[in-house]
């Protein structure tokens, strides 16, 4: 009776095991294909789209066939610049204090649990926040506020880049070894010669990646420039005109009636696509070779 | 050359300036944060004070049909009602999907996989992370809900209609349940890499005193690991559940927009990332903004709510056991 | 050229910690002096308490003078102006990881704005020839990186980088221990030579080391300097009875 009970007990163990292994080969299975489903979906619809004229005309009015999404791509670029000036050095000052003026200190935890509190900000609220703030007050004598602008864009992608970049340039920071400072302190290096030339410069293909990241997610966001950047027809590259961007200009056509527009936001969505695959793969590539060559 | 150096001066000026700079872009992170809630709460007084509380959970009167009525902006009546049910259940049905499949896939990655396939198995997990929401969108709009509705959609009204779930007079394929499937694509990642994280700090000794109790692998996965992960696996899905709430784009694309409370789940309906984004540049009166900041101020205070709770889980098990890591 | 260091009523703390007690000794110049004693004795806080590496802890404190020639360091100058007069050589070699060779031996006077090229390569040669290493890296100065090179080859590299500032006083915090045994005898051998120019200073936990290289020794036990004196009356006649039981491998 033991011995059936036993045999029993083991076959449904077996079974059990089995069946989990083929489960957990399914899941990866179906995490695969809406991957692959979304590239092949993109470069089929989107491939025979992507011409000369793609990136260097702008939207026909609607109805007319052609045209291409040069404002969108420079429009973005712009933003990106913005974004990039705003949220990079701000971003790798707060790592830099983080990891070398305030570690330890109750002040740093603060500024990290803040930082978090930031990048969990939805993006649709950034762009109200930004909105509210930039565009919404009238009367004002700054020039850039009052109306949709690039620069109000470039300010909500900017702020969104902050706390990846912050992290990670404090986590690269700590990575450098103590011995390293203590060397350029030894030598009569004051000290903020030292962080910037010799602790910074040492983690500085960490900070590198950490800055691509974060410009790879800001890059493809959509929603904070719905009430900022608003979007601009035509090719813009002033920083206090609404101004266009290839996610947002995708969002605009793929809503709209006419099948010329799908096309383009198909191909520009490859094009969106492609420069993120670059972004991670680079990523990847840089810290696989070791973010601190040779340092400890 | 010590001369030189005699003469160069001790920079104190110099650290104290280098200093102070760091700390000011510290501080300049608070500084925005705070002005983001000010801005905020400032915008959002007008229906604060007209409705008060009952904002979230009123209903009005439609005189015509006779059914509850939430959204009017024309008379200025608003209700968040119908926002908070569509992102909840929009976002909990992604959960359901996601979780079994990220565990699984988590799985398969840290205690199954063949070396070989490991390194492109997580880049592809990587690069679904890294897909703009706009393009899940799209690719939802035009391939997933076309598919929903001709092959997924009507079995489950077949089989499952008595649930009162799953009813559709006019199939569209949009609606809450093609929002929750997309939801569940994007937060998958980051329930499975989370969840690979924790799995990993589980120190390989525990896996061997299952094994050496006579474990098969299954019974060693989920003694010898999963239970010592479970709080960080917890953390992980709340993790992606904060990343649903707060998802604009996608849902906004395969919703169907529409303010509206009904049972079934492929009803169009809406959600509260996606009722900003759709009627704020268009808002009818000064009511109808300050309505909308003030659903964008529910979802910012939810959303760090819950970030924070999954930031806690997750840094209570790894922080803890990172020392003992393999 | 090398100058004398006087201390008088040193002491230090680590947090609560009363690491040094009441040190008072005078260093002589153009000398090399040893210090020894057992794991956690304080001689590497002493020592770090010369060039104020010592304060680089927000937990330390320091109370008493330290004279280096004339100047009293911890009231007449910043702890940047130090350092620059006092070279420090670590237990683990530290070459700057992203520096080229000469980069490294350079760093001391380009991270301070230093910039004459053809100065700089004279500097470079002389630091690399004094500690004994110009002629193994002469060829791959640029092109070879600092932590390229092996363990011996890597510490001789830390010596010329903190000689090429032209210190007065050059410390040095275990330098060999990490070392296999031929390079430690090169490192000694280096001492030999430099303490005609500087003033050395060489915490060791090895006796043998300390009687090759240096003429003073001071013993340090439990954060007190138990006795300073020649090294040759240290180690064949001590004064104080707990010297001789350390010297005699009683304990330690």
């Amino acid at each position: 009776m033991r011995e059936d009970h036993f045999r029993f007990r083991s076959r449904m163990r077996a079974l059990t095991d089995g069946a989990v292994t083929v489960l957990a080969i399914l899941a990866t299975v179906v995490v695969v294909t809406p991957l692959v489903a979304i590239f092949a979906y993109l470069v089929i619809k989107g491939a025979r789209s992507l011409n000369l004229s793609f990136f260097t005309q702008i939207p026909k009015p609607e109805g007319e066939s052609g045209g291409g999404m040069a404002n969108a791509i420079v429009g973005s670029g712009i933003l990106l610049a913005v974004a990039s000036v705003l949220g990079i050095p701000i971003g790798i000052g707060g790592g830099i204090f983080l990891a070398e003026f305030g570690r330890g200190t109750k002040l740093a935890n603060v500024v990290r649990f803040t930082a978090d509190v930031l990048n969990g900000v939805p993006s649709i609220v950034m762009g109200l926040a930004i909105y509210a703030l930039i565009v919404f007050p009238k009367g004002t004598f700054f020039p850039f506020m009052g109306h949709f602008s690039a620069l109000s864009g470039g300010v909500a992608l900017g702020i969104m880049m902050i706390p990846t970049v912050c992290r990670t340039t404090e986590e690269m920071l700590l990575m450098v070894p103590h011995a390293v400072r203590e060397a350029a302190l030894g030598l009569g290096v004051p000290n903020w010669r030292s962080v910037l030339s010799i602790t910074v410069r040492t983690a500085s293909p960490g900070i590198i990646t950490g800055c691509m990241l974060a410009f790879a997610r800001v890059a493809g966001e959509t929603a904070p420039l719905l009430f900022t950047a608003l979007g601009n027809p035509f090719m813009s590259t002033s920083l206090n005109q609404p101004i266009e961007a290839l996610p947002l200009q995708i969002y605009v056509f793929a809503n709209g009636p006419y099948e010329d527009q799908h096309r383009l936001a198909w191909a520009g969505s490859l094009v969106l696509i492609a420069l993120i695959v670059l972004a991670v793969s680079l990523v990847r590539w840089v810290t696989s070779r070791g973010v601190l060559k040779g340092a400890s | 050359m010590r001369q030189f150096l005699l003469a160069r001066g001790n920079s104190a000026f110099a650290d104290r300036g280098f200093h102070w700079l760091m700390v000011l872009c510290a501080m300049s992170i608070f500084v925005i944060v705070a002005l983001i809630v000010w801005q905020l709460v400032l915008r959002s007084q007008l229906t604060w004070e007209k409705f008060g509380i009952a904002f979230f959970y009123q209903s009005f009167a439609n005189p015509e049909t006779h059914l509850p009525m939430y959204w009017d902006p024309v008379n200025a009546r608003f209700s968040a009602l119908p926002f908070i049910y569509g992102t909840l259940v929009s976002s909990f049905l992604a959960l359901l999907i996601a979780v079994p499949l990220a565990v699984g896939l988590a799985i398969f990655l840290t205690e199954m996989c063949p070396g070989f396939l490991r390194g492109p198995l997580a880049f592809f997990s990587e690069l679904l992370a890294a897909i703009p929401s706009i393009i899940y969108g799209l690719w939802a709009m035009y391939a997933l809900v076309p598919v929903l509705r001709e092959y997924v959609d009507p079995p489950l009204i077949h089989w499952l209609g008595w649930t009162g779930l799953f009813n559709d007079e006019n199939p569209t394929g949009l609606g809450y349940f093609a929002a929750g499937v997309i939801l569940s694509v994007m937060i998958l990642p980051i329930i499975s890499s989370l969840t690979r994280e924790v799995m990993s700090a589980v120190p390989n000794s525990q896996r061997e005193a299952a094994l050496a109790l006579g474990a098969t692998r299954w019974e060693m996965i989920r003694v010898g690991v999963l239970r010592n992960a479970r709080v960080g696996i917890v953390g992980g899905i709340i993790l992606g559940l904060g990343r649903a709430l707060g998802e604009t784009m996608a849902v906004t694309m395969v919703i169907g927009n529409t303010p509206e409370i009904h049972r079934s789940l492929f009803s169009n309906g809406t959600s509260m990332a996606a009722v900003i984004a759709n009627e704020f540049t268009e808002a009818v009166n000064n009511v109808h903004l300050s309505a909308l900041i003030e659903i964008g101020l529910a979802l910012f205070i939810v959303t760090i709510i819950v970030n924070a709770v999954a930031q806690l889980l997750v840094w209570a098990v790894t922080r803890g056991t990172a020392s003992q890591a393999h | 050229m090398g100058v004398g260091i006087e201390v008088g009523n040193l002491n230090a703390w680590y947090g609560t910690n009363h690491t040094l007690q009441d040190i008072n000794l005078h260093i002589p110049a153009n000398h090399a002096t040893a210090l020894i004693g057992p794991s956690g004795c304080g001689k590497s806080t002493f020592v770090r308490c010369l060039n104020r590496m010592h304060e680089t802890n927000p937990i330390a404190r320091v109370s008493g003078t330290v004279r280096i020639g004339e100047l009293d360091i911890y009231h007449d100058a910043t702890p940047v102006e130090i350092r620059r007069r006092v070279g420090m050589v670590f237990q683990r070699p530290n070459p700057f990881p992203t520096m080229s060779i000469y980069d490294n031996v350079a760093a001391g006077l380009k991270l301070n704005g230093y910039s004459n090229r053809r100065s700089l390569d004279d500097i470079v040669e002389r630091s690399l020839k004094d500690s004994a290493l110009w002629d193994e890296v002469k060829d791959d100065l640029k092109k070879k990186s600092g932590a390229s090179l092996s363990g011996g080859q890597q510490q001789r590299l830390c010596i010329a980088r903190a000689l090429a500032v032209d210190p007065e006083v050059l410390l040095m915090d275990e330098p060999a221990s990490a070392l296999d045994p031929v390079s430690t005898s090169k490192i000694e051998d280096l001492i030999f030579e430099l303490k005609t120019q500087y003033t050395i200073v060489i915490v060791t936990h090895n006796m043998q080391q300390a009687a090759r290289v240096a003429e003073k020794t001071g013993f340090f036990l439990n954060g007190r300097m138990v006795e300073f004196d020649s090294t040759h009356k240290i180690f064949t006649n001590p004064s104080d009875k707990r010297t001789e039981d350390y010297i005699t491998g009683r304990f330690g």
